[in-house]
């Protein structure tokens, strides 16, 4: 305790209350990155998540546009709220897409990706004045993060929360299996609606957290991480909470005062933990498979020698 | 398309049946009445009904199936489940078995999880399932012989094993009526018999209706046997003629088990 003290995040936390609120948001987003994480890995969707993330885009140029030059009706548009209306759209136009238009859905995905991001760039180009929000927005600044978006953080916690309270038996139903939840009398369309909702306020939480450029990594990586080694959903979405967690303040606090990017470094370490948990579970695999087959290695032996000699 | 020889079926024991089917069609769009997939479809399923539902790939089995569970919507015709007008009530009381599993062994869950999700038309809101469920779930699982893979991830059983695990999944859901959609596709002829010794135990508390392109190895327990192809042709069981499912089938077919069913040669060599 007292060598984490000395540190010099924990030295500068007493005089810059921006360091505290930091480390607020960074827990509140792995709240809902450990829970909805989970999900999103299970039923292969980060790449939609993807294309939300990158809708939000629209929503913070489209707010940034409107309480610039129309100060007077929209001064209370933050980025923030924006992008949690532009990504909430996003996440009820996808599930009903990717149920109803029989498109491709991944080239859908990638039209709207695209879209997101151009209408975004476009709008902040048109807004006069040198605009900071996006650069934020995209790759993420705890340091600026304000009291009241800590505020709007924990809300979107809170409501995360609930929801897989209330609904968890139904999101897992429909993502090991559709038809049977359909016949179960749950409403598919509306449940995965509520899924992909949930994971637009998760990757809104994110943002803040490390930007919008590495927000696929954090809201998949823990979860992946964590899969590996349970094989079940409730404690993967524990563990996945705990080491989000770890993740987005173990390396900030560690690069804090040496001149690196806090949010590169979180990426980066997620995804060396990533790659040894994937070798770790390898190694495993191979250990045990080695320990079945060791009875009828025997038998196979000399068959093996020959084959072996003749190659 | 009429068959050979048209036996009729026996005289229905039961005055309700489980399922009843009146003058159904349904057909696809674009022109859904032009060439309907099932055509003037009558079937009753008893309650203490072995049926086999037969007939070719195309010949409208997976329509049939979805028009009895509710996916689809007959354009003419009625449907009715345990003598009522099917709503979500009445057909969360089938059991549906389907054709290979659609569960992706990579979600993190228990065989447990999974046979949980056949009870969520009976369960309450809420992030964990409750005693009662858990209670169905195990009791399910033990009418399988599958109660010790509880705890264990899908991804780690067998092709056999999981098949019990999704009959489990239709039991708990206390289900009224047990359809099984190709059960036997990837099972090895061993495991066919066990398989069958399971289905010949349900059915002395359940109707059962398989659906299959090929049966050869129920055929003689079959209480009927229903061929479809488009227009529909009940049987009392075993008593299917060579004639009967040529007819079906447009073509000669290459064998005919003792107990009067088309089966491929492939498993008489099993024999």
């Amino acid at each position: 305790m007292v060598l984490l003290a000395t540190l010099p995040f924990f030295r500068d936390m007493a005089t810059n209350p921006f360091l505290a609120t930091g480390l607020a948001a960074a827990l509140l987003a792995s709240l809902a990155c450990g829970l909805v994480g989970p999900y999103v890995v299970s039923r292969r969707i980060v790449f939609l998540s993807g294309a939300i993330a990158h809708i939000a885009v629209g929503g913070v140029g489209l707010s940034i546009f409107l309480s610039t030059v129309y100060p007077e009706y929209f001064s209370a548009l933050t980025p923030l709220a924006g992008s949690i209306v532009a990504a909430l759209a996003a996440a009820i136009l996808l599930a009903w897409m990717r149920r109803r238009s029989g498109e491709r859905i991944d080239t859908l995905i990638g039209a709207l990706w695209a879209l997101g991001m151009s209408v975004g760039i476009l709008l902040i180009k048109l807004t006069p004045g040198y605009q900071t929000e996006l650069m934020s927005y995209l790759f993420g600044n705890l340091v600026l993060v304000s009291p009241e978006s800590v505020k709007l953080l924990f809300a979107l916690a809170v409501v995360i929360v609930v929801a897989v309270l209330l609904f968890h038996k139904r999101l897992l139903a429909v993502i090991l299996d559709e038809q049977q939840a359909e016949l179960q009398g749950v409403n598919v369309l509306t449940t995965e609606m509520l899924l992909l909702s949930l994971v637009a306020l998760t990757v809104i939480s994110l943002t803040q957290v490390v930007g919008l450029i590495l927000v696929i990594a954090l809201l998949s990586l823990p979860a992946a991480t964590v899969g590996h080694h349970v094989t079940r959903l409730a404690p993967m979405m524990g563990l996945a909470t705990l080491l989000c967690a770890l993740l987005t303040t173990v390396p900030r606090i560690a690069v804090y005062g040496t001149g690196i990017s806090p949010e590169p470094a979180i990426v980066m370490t997620a995804v060396v933990v990533y790659l040894l948990s994937l070798l770790t579970r390898a190694w495993r695999q191979r250990r045990s498979a080695k320990a079945d087959q060791a009875p009828s290695d025997q038998e196979s032996n000399s068959p093996g020698r020959e084959a072996g000699s003749l190659g | 398309m009429s068959p050979t020889s048209l036996s009729t079926p026996p005289p229905v024991e039961h005055p309700e049946p489980v399922v009843r089917l009146h003058e159904v069609s349904f057909g696809y769009p674009p022109a859904p009445m032009r060439r309907p997939a099932v055509h003037e479809i009558n079937l009753e399923v008893t309650s203490d009904d072995f049926l086999g539902l037969i007939g070719p790939n195309g010949g409208g089995k997976t329509t049939l199936l979805k028009l009895i569970l509710g996916l689809l919507t007959p354009q003419k015709g009625t449907v009715e489940l345990f003598g009522r007008k099917p709503h979500a009530a009445t057909r969360r009381r089938i059991g549906y078995v389907p054709q290979q599993s659609e569960i992706d062994p990579s979600v993190p869950a228990t065989v447990l999880d999974i046979v949980l999700t056949g009870r969520l038309g009976q369960t309450s809101w809420g992030a964990r399932y409750r005693k009662p469920d858990i209670e169905a779930a195990f009791a399910a699982l033990e009418q399988v012989e599958a109660a010790k893979f509880a705890r264990r991830p899908l991804a780690t059983l067998s092709g056999g094993q999981r098949q019990r695990v999704l009959i489990a999944r239709a039991l708990a859901g206390e289900a009224g009526l047990l359809l099984l959609d190709e059960p036997t596709a990837g099972v090895d002829a061993r495991r066919e018999r066990q398989f069958l010794e399971l289905l010949l135990r349900l059915n002395q508390e359940l109707p059962i209706v398989l659906v299959s392109h090929d049966i050869g190895f129920v055929s003689a327990h079959l209480k009927h046997v229903a061929c479809l192809n488009h227009t529909l042709t009940l049987h009392a069981g075993g008593k299917l003629t060579e004639g009967d499912v040529e007819a079906m089938y447009h073509t000669p077919v290459l064998a005919l088990h003792p107990h009067g069913f088309a089966h491929s040669h492939a498993e008489e060599t099993e024999r």
